[in-house]
């Protein structure tokens, strides 16, 4: 009898964080995958004892590529608590703050972490192999370059309206701490349209409406221009639509609350649209280096296994809404929004999850832009509240990545409990006490992997499509 | 000038701050200057097998390696083995990497205030053993002891900042790459005096209103956030509100206080971060080098000269009196 032969491919890069994957090879593909989140920090366990205001000072920490999403979801979870809402504008200001993150979060994916897989040697015989070079070589192609300055420049709207990114203190739960007057609300609608200008000519090269009114997968394969026409190139030549197909079950937690409602509905798809049973969601510590028993947020500890038991293999708990798994992200919110190419696409995989954040991308923009030319610079964009002596609540917002949520209980006026649940901590869950994999374990199982592969190329290209936030999954 | 990266415990915020460099963009700036990375986790393409040959070269010294720069605290749970955080396809901690590492590096940067002290990372009660590279919080010795130099005789560069600015980074490199930077640049915690010989109150737009002791009582207020939303950019060290962040910010220009993000120990203030604690009524942290007795007399001298304007707008969420307009003593 032979071993199965096994790989472990680590440092694992553009991720965020810390990333190990181990893969049991069958006949030149990967039979079985295990993903080891390989940091612990504690934060939930920083947080006990403290003030509760305090959560909104550390748990943007957690993240510095998802900071904002982390502000939103404590002031979300504190408001709860208090029984606050922000102010109508406050609300927009906030969404306006955090859409920029996500945007900025979209566009490195695509430029630094995604693409330049394709620049590698393996690729040197396939014609679009010069263009890729000259795009997405990093720190030196041209793609990169407009990327980083491009980026740069929108985040202006942070320096204005939120200090600095990241880790700002300028979302609180009453809404954001300072005032736009009408030269700030003008300075923002200008730098938006420098952003479209970059993305129309760039990224899309073509209007963003036409882009966003596709609606089948043969006219998102008909689109041929800018960055986005290159992806779709190589997609259609490697087949990336059949690599790294996952569930088909999407959740959201709806991004942008607005007192009008959601800028991305809320909900869960399972080939039909249903609502998300926020109390059918547990977390199975079967395979993770934590101690304590299967339970849902409010009743969740976090006790680290010191002893790395044998069983585990990741710092990462798994969660499971209904005892399933289910996949988060840009095409999770774009499906659960009802969008036409997304609902297309919703078999998911590679090609599916990087179009869905390039449509999500190509959306966003028309809402930023409508969110500030609602601006209005005389209304009051805070409300002040009282925290309670205790109380509980939970913050359930949409980080780039995908549904993130804060569980908050306080006691005697200093928070007693605080279970966070990451984007990322639902797609590269470990196993549950079923064996079930978590998602990205189950997408791997196929992919191919060529003879003397060390770190397969198919495996990256998986790993990559779902913009995987490490510092987020364990924090 | 060729940089190692390391992202060791933490949120990769430096990183992400570090990518908003501007005028020119962060490659252009490195590059242009001959800097390039020999392997950083955000922006390199090499993965896996092709990164640990890449630490393998180092360490072996095959390769030459001009700065080390760590970013995040060095994780050495549980029980000093440092597991909390293994790096990943090496079956070794980050912990022994940068041990390994840093004597092979002509110059070692620790890159944010996770890095430099600990940081958010050792906040509560630590859970991870977290420690800076060359400090644990204010006190020196960290993952690399009181006595380590790097090849360059130097200790352990600590840009701190939670995030760091991206031009203290980058000027940090830049200096470095021309030997510019040397012991007598760095203050008392290893911080680069270029931006650590500012405090954060320099240049804040909030300076009339601390010129009196005109006070935002609520965060919104656009007064002074010194007396009662825990401000202390009178006695943190950088030059936020001299030179901006993202364009034209800084926290206290975004109507937050400053939390002194660049000291070790920011982490535990002992008080709700937005909350100046007070004995008598007298905030506890007074504006560094200003005795207690003038700052007393001064500050009820101000507080009774405050202007009507000043007192007012305080209190407000936006300027609601603009300042008297004199005429000028016209030729007509």
């Amino acid at each position: 009898m032979t071993e199965t032969p096994r790989l472990v491919v680590g440092p694992f890069n553009r991720v965020e964080g810390d990333l190990e994957v181990h893969l049991d090879l069958a006949g030149g593909a990967v039979g079985a995958a295990r993903v080891n989140s390989p940091l612990y920090r504690g934060f939930e366990r920083m947080l006990e004892g403290k003030d509760p205001r305090d959560a909104l000072t550390i748990t943007p920490r957690i993240c510095g590529i998802c900071s904002i999403s982390q502000s939103a979801a404590a002031a979300r979870a504190l408001g709860a608590a208090m029984g606050l809402e922000p102010t109508p504008q406050g609300a927009g200001m906030a969404a306006l703050i955090h859409a920029v993150e996500n945007v900025s979060d979209h566009l490195f994916h695509f430029n630094l972490f995604f693409m330049p897989d394709f620049i590698r040697p393996v690729y040197a015989d396939r014609p679009w192999f010069d263009r890729a070079v000259a795009r997405f070589t990093p720190a030196e192609g041209g793609a990169q370059r407009a990327a980083v300055a491009a980026r740069a420049e929108l985040m202006h709207i942070l320096g204005l309206m939120a200090g600095k990114w990241p880790h700002t203190l300028a979302i609180q739960p009453g809404g954001v701490t300072r005032a736009p007057g009408p030269r700030d609300k003008v300075r923002i609608e200008t730098t938006l349209r420098a952003f479209r200008r970059y993305l129309e000519e760039v990224v899309f090269g073509g209007s963003l409406e036409t882009f966003c009114a596709i609606e089948t997968v043969d006219q998102l394969m008909a689109w041929e221009t800018g960055d986005a026409g290159l992806f779709l190139r190589i997609a259609a030549d490697l087949d990336l639509d059949r690599l790294g197909r996952g569930s088909g079950r999407y959740m959201s937690f709806g991004a942008y609350p607005l007192t009008e409602g959601f800028g991305f509905a809320r909900g869960l798809w399972d080939g039909a649209l249903g609502a998300v049973d926020f109390g059918a969601i547990t977390e199975d510590l079967s395979h993770a280096w934590m101690l304590g028993a299967q339970a849902h947020p409010w009743q969740g500890e976090t006790r680290p296994d010191e002893a790395m038991r044998d069983a585990a293999y990741s710092w990462c708990k798994a969660p499971r809404l209904n005892g399933q798994t289910v996949e988060t992200g840009a095409l999770a919110r774009q499906v659960v929004d009802g969008h036409p190419l997304a609902r297309a696409l919703a078999g998911g995989g590679v090609l599916a999850r990087v179009a869905g954040r390039l449509l999500e991308l190509a959306r966003t923009q028309a809402f930023m832009e409508g969110l500030a030319k609602g601006i209005d610079p005389g209304a009051a964009f805070m409300e002040q509240g009282d925290l309670p002596e205790a109380g509980q609540g939970a913050g359930l917002v949409e980080a780039a990545r995908g549904a993130l949520g804060h569980w908050l209980r306080i006691e005697d006026g200093r928070i007693a409990s605080y279970q966070i649940i990451a984007p990322t901590t639902w797609n590269f869950s470990p196993r549950d006490a079923e064996g079930v994999p978590g998602p990205l374990e189950a997408a791997l199982v196929g992919a191919p992997v060529g003879a003397g592969e060390t770190t397969p190329v198919s495996v990256q290209h998986i790993v990559r499509s779902f913009d995987p936030c490490m510092v987020c999954t364990v924090h | 000038m060729k940089v190692l990266w390391l992202q060791a415990a933490g949120c990769g915020g430096c990183t992400m701050s570090l990518l908003c460099a501007e005028s020119p963009n962060v490659f252009d700036t490195l590059g242009g200057a001959g800097i390039e990375f020999l392997w950083h986790p955000t922006v390199s393409l090499e993965t896996g097998a092709e990164v640990r040959a890449i630490f393998e070269a180092v360490e072996s010294g095959e390769i030459a390696l001009d700065v080390l720069a760590v970013e995040g605290s060095i994780a050495r749970g549980p029980r000093g083995t440092g597991k909390f955080q293994m790096v990943s396809g090496t079956g070794r901690s980050m912990l022994d990497w940068v041990v390994s590492l840093a004597p092979k590096a002509r110059h070692v940067v620790a890159v944010g205030t996770c890095a430099t002290y600990g940081g958010v990372t050792s906040a509560g009660g630590n859970p991870s053993d977290a420690v800076g590279v060359q400090y644990d919080g204010a006190l020196p010795g960290g993952a690399l002891p009181v006595e380590f130099r790097s090849g360059s005789g130097l200790p352990v560069i600590n840009v701190a900042g939670c995030p760091t600015h991206p031009d203290w980074v980058t000027e940090t490199l830049l200096l470095l790459n021309e030997g510019a930077l040397g012991a007598e640049d760095l203050d008392a915690f290893g911080r680069p005096l270029f931006y650590a010989k500012h405090l954060v109150h320099h240049g804040c737009s909030k300076n009339e209103f601390y010129e009196y002791k005109a006070s935002a009582v609520e965060l919104s207020d656009i007064g002074c956030m010194m007396e009662n939303l825990g401000c202390i950019g009178t006695q943190a060290v950088g030059d936020c509100n001299i030179r901006p962040w993202n364009g034209d910010g800084s926290c206290t220009s975004g109507g937050y206080p400053c939390i002194n993000c660049t000291a070790p120990e920011f982490e535990e203030p002992r008080h709700s971060f937005t909350e100046t604690p007070k004995i008598a009524g007298i905030p506890v942290g007074l504006p560094t080098d200003m005795p207690k007795a003038w700052f007393m007399a001064l500050a009820s001298l101000s507080k009774a000269a405050t202007p009507e304007r000043i007192a007012k707008n305080a209190v407000a969420d936006r300027v609601e009196v603009t300042p008297t307009i004199r005429k000028p003593k016209g030729r007509r």
